[in-house]
């Protein structure tokens, strides 16, 4: 034991090493701009950090407007079915493309292709195509129906599903990828013995291949939610929070509140619960993902 | 050709540098608009005519909201511009306090601007503790009506000459296929045309009580009961103008689609850039033809501390030149705004920059919202009156509710 | 095959390594018409339609004058077509008195993406490695923060990072950005990375140890040769974050280093008068232009470096 103590101490101090520039991010960054964040959430913080400390009145402030209860509302609908969607198309589109079909490198690229755009572009193009003035609306009354109504965006009531079109024709194409990897990743003797069994080939799916894609599943979960939780340049570029504040997100309060209307220790409230909230996420993966097994 | 201008380009290079002390100074903004850019243009050209030193532009379009943090960043960040845009009012007074903006009082007292800015308030929301730390550059109202004279001659009617005949005449506008109001979406849009129906129809010293001292009945009582009646008849004109910018909207009256829009005073520039002529393609109605009062906002220019001697006189140089008679006649006009000082000549201004000049001349003017509203403040009404006015579910009352709570929680 | 890690991480390998041999390899699907086919056929085709209508709509506006814009359909293909847009977006827009249009941008956005997107892979591959194969106490626990931190919203982390920066004295500097872009890409490279290392065969990575290999050995000798795959991933993710980013790229620098998204927004944003959508599209095209590039060039690098690295396994 005295022998190998030692050389343990020196294996891990080279990994160590190399993972400086990773514990400060976490530490530095990520722990401590958290910690500066939500001390400031305590503060009268205007438009510069000052130390005034308030309580609870920032919180107090955020839970009673409704442009926040909004923002929440609108990431809920906009997280789920973002969620179940992209998750759900990018499946089924990543099975279709397993099917040994040919073209498959032209389809995979045009699904993918959108990824490569910001959503600066994407929320532009969108609002465009969805403008009722002249988007799809006005072709669509232009070829003699007359009272056809696709106005998403200028609608209140369903304005997020509007940002949800484009966020979806946006991010499914990398789920897509991610999905048809996990798909490329099962041993193709398990097709051969469900084929020899007679079992349907969606049964397979469902009862075979979806549950050894677990983790593929939980990654590609992580990449989306992340990006979910972010969701602030698109909806600037396509609809500025609007109409009214009908489209508004807790990102975008955020930025608001500390940009616009020069509140930091609003703005730092509202970070500090979406930080909150990312926790809730964030905790359960890191039990799935090392939860009580030990490796090596 | 190209090559003699390449030529002469690197000769007025060598010149500028061999030039004693000449720095480039950095200048942030956020005038992308076409009138906006055609205004800064001016002091670009005139700010290198008169020194030596170079203009280099740092134009962030968006507005405040996207320029702000960049400038903010960048002054706490300890690498800042050498002179930004801001609001004047209420703005800058942190960073002043925190010590990042230079004390320009020795430019103001050498260039004698407590004598020459009017009115003098300006100069007033660039002082702290006594010092001047900023450059007014422009007087800039909020209290006009805008409209196309076209449009009414389509649907058959006189141009109104005041904001209840601009009412009584929209079902005829639609009848005729026009958008009776423009209003853009953004929400500082919104709550801007909202305080001019409070300043015009209400009178100013409803706003100055309600704005400046927090007067939470007065904001429930009758009078402001009328003027949220007035912003329900204003939310039936807007119907169906699906803009976003001030100057989209602008642009619905230039192009005849829309009746009229409520809008400041630098709606002037885009009607100049477009080629309209006032009077005879458009109408401007100050105080919306109810009650004549301009606002005396403006933009003002500050200073960051710099620590280094030659950006030190570049700045002082700019601040002298933004307020020269030449600069201030020649940005205006195109800005569409009114000069910061009045011994100016004004000649080639149009019948609505006059307007404003006899306005301001008589006195009857009131401080602008900013100045009396924090940021915050302003974001709380920015945020009522866009989901009103884009919203025809929110009754009149619910949103006087609403604006009566926010008067309160003011600070 | 149990463990989470080592399947998540199959993720990319295994996609490419499947792609490269689906062609020559197994029975050649069944050429008729049958049912399925044209189901399968029919859903792609009616989908990629669907993907590729924005892009249809951009390319045709952009080639459109105005008169014909305000006129017209927007899915009409244009009756006269005019690069007089396209010159514009790159050369003429105006902001502000500069009027040069993206040009002005696009080698500070080279110049900020090149070094950002070496040093984020590097530094997130010697993390997923370590992470991967030299776990060491803790490691869970940074990692988590990590994932953590791919959550936070990047306007809450913008003054912490500028003081940050400050007291370093990197704020306004070129490794400022490269450091912040660093940042921020870690998470989920990381996140790659160290399932991709995972799913790596241990026996090559044990027999290296036997052989008396060290840290820095086995990762340039044993590892790096066999992860192209990854490594473009990694590239596609970060050329596309870092050249399509804005905020980053205007607050943590100077107007002489500011990148192309920084006009785009300027051009897209700064209304003179009237919108000039086809102008619009144009500048929207220009600057997504070279992370489409890289990413249908690398596509095809992605399916043959896979190739060879399955002759050599």
């Amino acid at each position: 034991m005295a022998a190998t103590r030692p050389i343990r101490l020196f294996r891990n101090l080279s990994a160590k090493i190399a993972a400086i520039p990773m514990i400060l991010t976490a530490m530095v960054v990520f722990v401590g701009g958290t910690a500066w964040t939500v001390t400031y959430s305590f503060t009268s913080s205007k438009l510069l950090p000052k130390t005034k400390f308030v309580g609870l009145d920032q919180y107090e402030r955020l839970w009673g407007t409704a442009r926040w209860l909004i923002s929440i509302e609108n990431l809920l609908i906009y997280g789920i079915c973002m969620m179940v969607l992209s998750l759900v198309i990018g499946f089924l589109l990543a099975a279709l493309l397993d099917q040994k079909i040919r073209f498959e490198n032209t389809f995979r690229t045009i699904l993918l292709y959108p990824f490569a755009l910001s959503f600066i572009v994407t929320g532009l193009v969108w609002q465009w195509l969805l403008n009722p003035d002249f988007g799809v609306q006005s072709v669509i009354r232009g070829f003699g129906w007359e009272s056809f109504t696709f106005d998403p965006l200028y609608d209140a009531r369903i304005v997020i599903y509007g940002v949800l079109i484009a966020g979806l024709w946006q991010g499914t194409g990398l789920v897509m990828c991610l999905m048809l990897a996990g798909l490329r990743g099962i041993d193709q003797d398990i097709w051969k013995a469900s084929r020899v069994d007679g079992i349907p080939a969606w049964k397979t799916y469902v009862f075979i291949v979806i549950p050894m894609m677990r983790p593929v599943f939980i990654t590609t979960l992580v990449i989306i939610a992340s990006g979910i939780v972010k969701v602030y340049d698109l909806i600037v570029a396509q609809t500025g929070g609007g109409p009214g504040i009908a489209s508004e997100v807790p990102a975008k309060y955020v930025y608001d509140y500390m940009f616009q209307g020069q509140n930091l220790g609003q703005g730092f409230a509202a970070s500090t619960m979406m930080l909150l909230a990312v926790l809730v996420v964030v905790i359960p993966w890191a039990f799935l993902e090392f939860g009580g097994r030990k490796r090596v | 050709m190209t090559h003699l201008r390449t030529t002469l380009a690197a000769t007025t290079a060598l010149c500028a540098t061999g030039a004693v002390s000449a720095a480039d100074l950095e200048v942030t903004h956020w005038w992308t608009s076409g009138g906006e850019a055609a205004a800064v243009a001016e002091f670009a050209r005139e700010f290198e005519e008169q020194t030596e030193h170079t203009w280099v532009d740092g134009a962030i379009a968006g507005g405040g909201g996207t320029a702000r943090p960049v400038m903010v960043s960048r002054i706490i960040g300890g690498d800042p511009m050498a002179a930004f845009q801001f609001n004047h009012g209420r703005q800058a007074e942190e960073l002043i306090e925190a010590g990042l903006l230079r004390d320009m009082t020795h430019v103001a007292e050498a260039e004698g601007w407590r004598d020459i800015v009017n009115p003098p308030s300006l100069l007033d929301a660039c002082t702290v503790d006594g010092r001047i730390y900023c450059a007014p550059v422009n007087i800039h109202s909020w209290q006009w009506l805008w409209l196309s004279n076209a449009a009414f001659e389509k649907a058959g009617l006189e141009v109104p000459k005041n904001w209840d005949e601009f009412v009584a005449a929209a079902p005829a506008l639609r009848e005729a296929g026009i958008t009776p109001m423009a209003l853009g979406g953004q929400p500082w849009q919104s709550s801007g045309a909202f305080n001019v129906l409070m300043a015009t129809l209400a009178g100013p010293e409803v706003l100055q009580k309600i704005y400046g001292d927090g007067d939470a009945d007065l904001a429930a009582g009758e009078e402001m009961k009328r003027v949220f009646k007035a912003a329900s008849d204003m939310r039936e004109m807007v119907q169906g103008s699906n803009v976003q910018d001030w100057n989209q909207a602008t642009n619905l009256v230039i192009t005849d689609q829309a009746g009229g829009q409520i809008m400041g005073d630098w709606a002037q520039g885009e009607f100049a850039v477009a080629g309209e002529v006032a009077g005879k393609d458009y109408t401007c109605l100050p105080g919306l033809g109810v009650h004549e009062v301009i606002s005396t906002g403006g933009d003002a220019f500050y200073f960051p501390e710099t620590g280094d001697a030659e950006i030190e006189a570049a700045q002082d140089a700019l601040a002298a030149t933004l307020l020269n008679p030449k600069t201030q006649v020649a940005f205006n006009l195109k800005k569409g705004s009114l000069p910061v000082r009045s011994d100016v000549d004004l000649e080639a201004a149009n019948d609505c920059m006059k307007k404003g000049l006899e306005i301001l001349a008589s006195g009857a003017i009131m401080p602008d919202v900013n100045m009396l509203n924090t940021e915050d403040t302003n974001n709380q009404l920015n945020d009522l009156f866009v989901q009103f006015f884009q919203d025809t579910s929110i009754s009149a009352e619910d949103a006087q509710a609403q604006f009566v709570e926010i008067v309160a929680s003011k600070d | 095959m149990s463990d989470p890690g080592i399947l998540s991480a199959t993720v990319v390998g295994a996609d490419a390594a499947r792609d490269a041999l689906a062609g020559p390899r197994g029975p050649k699907p069944r050429r008729r018409f049958s049912r399925r086919n044209i189901f399968i056929y029919g859903t792609l085709i009616v989908v990629a339609l669907y993907y590729l209508l924005p892009l249809w709509v951009m390319v045709v506006t952009s080639l459109k004058g105005m008169p014909e814009i305000r006129m017209g359909n927007i899915f009409a293909p244009p009756v006269e077509i005019t690069f007089e847009p396209w010159v514009k977006a790159w050369a003429e827009a105006c902001t502000g008195l500069n009027c040069d249009g993206l040009s002005r941008g696009f080698w500070n956005s080279v110049r900020i993406t090149v070094p950002s997107v070496v040093v984020s892979i590097v530094i997130a591959s010697v993390n997923g490695y370590a992470l991967a194969n030299w776990r060491f106490k803790g490691a869970d626990m940074f990692f988590t923060i990590l994932i953590f931190g791919a959550f936070i919203p990047y306007q809450v982390m913008l003054y912490p990072i500028v003081i940050l920066l400050r007291e370093m004295g990197l704020y306004g500097s070129l490794t400022g950005l490269v450091m912040v872009h660093s940042i921020f890409g870690m998470p989920i490279l990381t996140l790659l990375f160290r399932n991709y290392f995972t799913s790596l065969p241990e026996e090559l990575f044990k027999a290296a140890r036997v052989d008396g290999a060290g840290f820095w050995q086995i990762y340039v000798q044993i590892m790096l040769p066999m992860s192209l795959p990854i490594f473009v991933v990694a590239m596609i993710l970060q050329v596309t974050g870092i050249w399509n980013d804005f905020l980053f790229g205007v607050v943590y620098t100077k107007p002489d280093l500011y990148p192309m998204t920084v006009q785009l927004n300027n051009i897209v944003n700064s209304v003179q008068g009237v919108k000039e959508y086809n102008v619009n599209m144009a500048a929207t095209l220009l600057t997504g232009l070279v992370p489409l590039v890289i990413y249908f060039v690398s596509g095809k690098l992605f399916v043959r470096g896979i190739a060879a690295g399955a002759v050599k396994g």
